[in-house]
């Protein structure tokens, strides 16, 4: 007997349109990474007044190796010394690139990040970091003055966030398939045909840069002056290098133990890298690599630990900003990554003496030469005028050159 | 009368290619829980017992592990309800759509992981978190119960075409409650389809990453969520190689056992 | 007496309940009996609210937000109405370039599936003993439990530069790229294709295949004219699941493809590096025309029955 359910059917699927069309017009907007400009106001977020006692508990978003329990090296721990002396017990999420921490914030389920200088823009700018009241971080004040009110970092004179440490972006190379010394990014660019198929590089839009930086240098009719200040034209240029580049790409990398491995295994040779996979290979039995900073100079990042607007644990996360910051404790962290730390008392307290000699620390001249990762957006960052091209079209261009 | 020799001796050697093809990986991931290289050097420099010291006190693991079982046992048991009732309907009922059923239902594991996540995910924040559910192992299950009850719709749908309704009617006839019919005559008869439908839907539960990525919070981490943050992590990635190692080697007896249980027709299980 | 027929039937009683209780059971049973449409209602009313309302409902959600804009400055979603995202997606190259690697790849990985699993699902109902049989299918069955991301990984190492691929092959090794996705891929989805087709060898009866090679057919020609016709439904079941598995795949890919990327690498940056959710949306809507026309295409062939 056929039974005919019309009724139900057309009710079930009248329900269905319905929940489109409340959805649809319900104006629930995206939190959206704002790529405002010098001018547009970030959105009002109060700031804390007083740090109260800890929550129990932290979740924080932290680039591999700055958030360190042990698990790594039994060695290297601060994360449980905190815990013993505030009772926050941490939750660390570690965020491969940048993209993937602004990601992460504007979900509000963490309570701080540590965002380099091409995420820091995005977070204040879409309201999901609160301004930092610095005077609750008393570590604060021994920071370098460099590093404070930086135009990545605050918003008319606001701070909003800690500074913590700071790097370049190295060429790192197998000396035993690479011979002779490496001094230039021509290496991994123009004279790449050399090392076919087994060059590496950054797998982020933000590695633009790097390829308009060597265009800098080497090109100079180009007119670029910053590498996140690109032009349509300047940024087709990049692109035009990236997209030769990769015929002899191996892999690109998004985790630092994907090149690790890939080092170790001899996928890659020669590529772009940070200070702590250099140290964690040479740590290995397997390979040995060396590491050095071009004549054309870098792109580096300047990294900063933010608060989140919705931070369920506010307190524990004050803690935590001023516990990074500390002196021996900023020195651990920098000597394990492989960074300058941001704390000027933490030269101190560093196991090789010579360490922030070596990593330039103290000196702003030298921090100043450094290309910090910053957002690209269409008002040129470094002031230039408003026809550059923003991180939404390096998107689309980098996944074009990945093809 | 066999089948031809030569048929069956080919059979048999593919078979075992085949095999083999499904294990040596899964060999490589037992020799590499023992291998002293962190980042699975090739031929191993040496053996060592550590990772497996590192695991047993890893309460990351066994927490990810706990996480992962309560939410496979959430997800399993809607699917079993939600399944079965669905298979009930277009089996025993003609109506309107019923041919589509199977299409929608077989639409959340057909689509990309990536598709459900990002749309649950949407729905979750704009309808749960005004009522005040926060995403956590609640999402988690409904995403995994989504996708889930498909498994045990095909498995129920599949042996409700064998069984015919008259043995139901019979029972009714003799003055049965539509529960006692259920009860006694129905479910015994369902036992294998449901057992293989759980047995399936708890093990895609058990290892689905992408959709749970998106329907999760920080502090409820299933195991594929601990792997993936874990096999990036140099000194970490080995003991997630222990933690597949006790997987493989602890799953086999549960599947047999499940097997056994479930009757000698359960292994034409339905996906 | 009735106990007696059922009984026979071989159907498994109990004693009977209590008289209390079976009263107000029987009361519903016999209020609800005549009613057809109310007792189909019940039993698909909350399926239906959860597949229907639910996930049919946010992927509704999900897809209209294709046709909204991102604003070019705060990168904001602006509800206004627009085909721009949508004529992005079909008529960039980079797009279509990334779509028909990912079909055909998907493809590819479902033809091997097949080859590996139909002798193996052969072998298994056919020809193993019935001791062995229930082994093999634990067997195929176990691999499902050690994790995806573990056994990419594995794979990663296996065909790594110096690995114990080229270590067994004499230094060769196809590397991270197009192959090694292709190969990581079937791999990982192989069980998936074995089951559906054994179920479907399990329907197939064994006379048969004597009564054919009774009658003189080659091996060859009984499984060209009578298993085949028999066990593709079957197979069709299976690759609904490779074919869809690997569209969707992002992780593998990243971690033995190298430079390679797939669609839902794509969509992937779209959405979480861009932070651009309507054309991730936009984009979206590829494997879900490609998804929707398969299973269409499967259901003729009598696939969803077997599945």
């Amino acid at each position: 007997m056929r039974v005919t359910l019309g009724r139900v059917g057309t009710a079930l699927a009248a329900t269905a349109v319905a929940a489109v069309v409340v959805a649809c017009s319900s104006s629930s907007k995206s939190s959206s990474p704002a790529q405002g400009a010098s001018g547009q106001k970030p959105p009002s977020v109060p700031m804390a007044s007083s740090v109260g006692a800890g929550e129990g508990a932290l979740n924080i978003i932290a680039w591999a190796g700055y958030a360190e329990s042990g698990q790594n090296d039994p060695k290297v721990d601060w994360v449980h010394p905190f815990e013993q002396q505030t009772g926050c017990k941490v939750n660390v999420k570690i965020g491969n690139t940048s993209d993937e921490m602004v990601q992460l914030m504007r979900t509000g389920q963490y309570d701080g990040v540590s965002a380099s200088g091409d995420a820091t823009l995005r977070l204040i700018y879409a309201g999901d970091v609160a301004p930092v009241n610095t005077d609750l971080v008393p570590n604060y004040k021994t920071i370098s003055a460099f590093l404070k009110n930086g135009k990545w970092n605050s918003v008319d004179g606001q701070m909003y966030g800690i500074p913590h440490g700071w790097g370049a972006n190295l060429l790192m190379w197998n000396p035993s398939s690479v011979t002779g010394t490496q001094d230039s990014w021509a290496a991994v660019f123009d004279k790449s045909d050399q090392y076919k198929g087994k060059v590496t590089a950054y797998d982020s839009p933000i590695y633009i840069a790097d390829a308009a930086l060597y265009l800098m240098a080497t090109q100079p009719n180009l007119g670029i002056k910053d590498p996140y200040s690109l032009t349509s034209a300047q940024l087709d240029a990049a692109v035009a290098l990236l997209e030769k580049q990769k015929a002899n790409i191996s892999e690109y990398w998004a985790d630092y133990t994907k090149e690790v491995q890939a080092f170790e295994s001899g996928t890659s040779v020669i590529g772009t890298t940070w200070q702590v996979i250099a140290n964690t290979i040479n740590g290995g039995a397997k390979t040995k690599v060396k590491t050095v900073l071009p004549k054309e100079g870098s792109t580096g990042w300047s990294d900063t630990w933010m608060i989140s607007s919705k931070a369920k644990h506010p307190n524990c996360m004050y803690k935590w900003m001023d516990y990074i910051v500390s002196p021996s404790v900023n020195a651990q962290v920098a000597e394990y990554f492989g960074e300058a730390p941001a704390q000027t008392l933490a030269c101190q307290h560093t196991s090789d003496k010579t360490f922030c000699q070596t990593y330039h620390a103290l000196d702003q001249s030298y921090s100043n030469q450094l290309h910090y990762w910053t957002t690209p957006q269409k008002q040129c960052v470094n002031g230039g005028g408003s026809d550059c091209t923003d991180y939404a079209q390096w998107v689309t261009k980098w996944q074009q050159i990945k093809g | 009368m066999e089948l031809p020799s030569r048929l069956r001796w080919t059979l048999r050697l593919l078979a075992w290619i085949g095999l083999a093809f499904l294990y040596v990986p899964l060999l490589l991931v037992l020799l590499n829980a023992f291998n002293k290289s962190r980042t699975f050097g090739f031929p191993p420099t040496g053996l060592t017992l550590e990772w497996w010291r590192a695991a047993w006190r890893s309460e990351g693991a066994r927490s990810a592990l706990g996480t992962s079982v309560r939410a496979a046992i959430g997800a399993t048991a809607i699917a079993l309800v939600l399944g079965t009732m669905a298979a009930f309907a277009v089996q025993r009922y003609h109506f309107f759509g019923r041919s589509s059923i199977s299409l929608l239902v077989i639409l959340p594991i057909a689509l990309p992981g990536i598709v459900t996540g990002i749309a649950l995910n949407a729905a979750f924040r704009t309808v749960l978190d005004p009522l005040g559910i926060g995403f956590g192992l609640t999402t988690v299950i409904i995403g995994h119960a989504t996708f889930c009850i498909v498994l045990v719709f095909n498995n129920v749908q599949a042996r409700l075409r064998r069984m015919s309704g008259s043995l139901e009617e019979a029972s009714a006839d003799l003055g049965a409650t539509g529960w006692q019919t259920f009860r006694m005559v129905t479910l015994p008869n369902l036992r294998s389809a449901l057992f293989a439908g759980a047995l399936l839907a708890f093990g895609l539960s058990f290892d689905e990453i992408v959709v749970t990525t998106f329907t999760s919070s920080p502090d409820v981490q299933t195991l594929p969520i601990w792997i993936f943050g874990n096999l990036f992590r140099p000194n970490q990635a080995p003991v997630v190689n222990v933690v597949a190692a006790v997987l493989i080697i602890a799953a086999v007896l549960p599947v047999w056992l499940a097997l056994r249980l479930a009757g000698e027709d359960a292994a034409s299980s339905r996906i | 007496m009735g106990y007696q027929v059922a009984a026979d039937q071989g159907v498994a009683l109990e004693a009977p309940v209590g008289r209390g209780a079976s009263d107000r059971r029987g009361k519903i049973s016999a209020f609800l009996a005549p009613k057809r449409k109310t007792r189909l209602a019940l039993l698909l009313g909350a399926p239906m609210l959860w597949l229907v309302v639910a996930y049919l409902g946010s992927l509704g959600v999900l897809f209209a937000s294709a046709f909204w804009t991102t604003d070019s400055f705060t990168g904001a979603v602006v509800h206004s109405y627009s085909l721009d995202n949508l004529r992005e997606v079909y008529t960039q190259p980079l797009y279509r370039t990334v779509a028909v690697r990912t079909i055909s790849v998907a493809l590819l990985v479902t033809v091997l599936d097949a080859l590996i699993a139909f002798p193996m699902a052969f072998y298994m109902s056919k020809v193993a003993r019935p001791g062995i049989r229930q082994l093999l299918v634990v067997a195929v069955l176990t691999p499902l439990w050690a994790s995806y991301l573990v056994k990419a990984y594995a794979w990663r190492s296996l065909l790594a530069p110096h690995g114990p691929l080229s270590w067994v092959a004499g230094g060769y090794t196809p590397g991270y790229g197009l192959a090694a996705t292709v190969i990581t891929l079937t791999y990982l989805w192989l069980p998936y294709m074995v089951i559906p087709i054994y179920a479907g060898f399990e329907r197939v009866p064994r006379s048969l295949l004597e009564a054919s090679s009774d009658l003189g057919a080659s091996p060859y020609r009984t499984i060209r004219s009578v298993i085949l016709p028999m066990v593709f439904p079957a197979i069709a079941a299976g690759s609904i699941f490779t074919f869809s598995l690997t569209l969707g795949d992002y992780i593998a890919v990243g971690i033995v493809g190298g430079k390679t990327q797939m669609l839902a690498n794509v969509i992937y940056g779209q959405l979480v590096t861009a932070n651009n959710q309507p054309l991730a949306a936009a984009l979206a809507t590829i494997p879900l025309i490609a998804i929707v026309l398969y299973l269409l295409l499967m259901r003729r062939t009598g696939a969803l029955e077997n599945v």
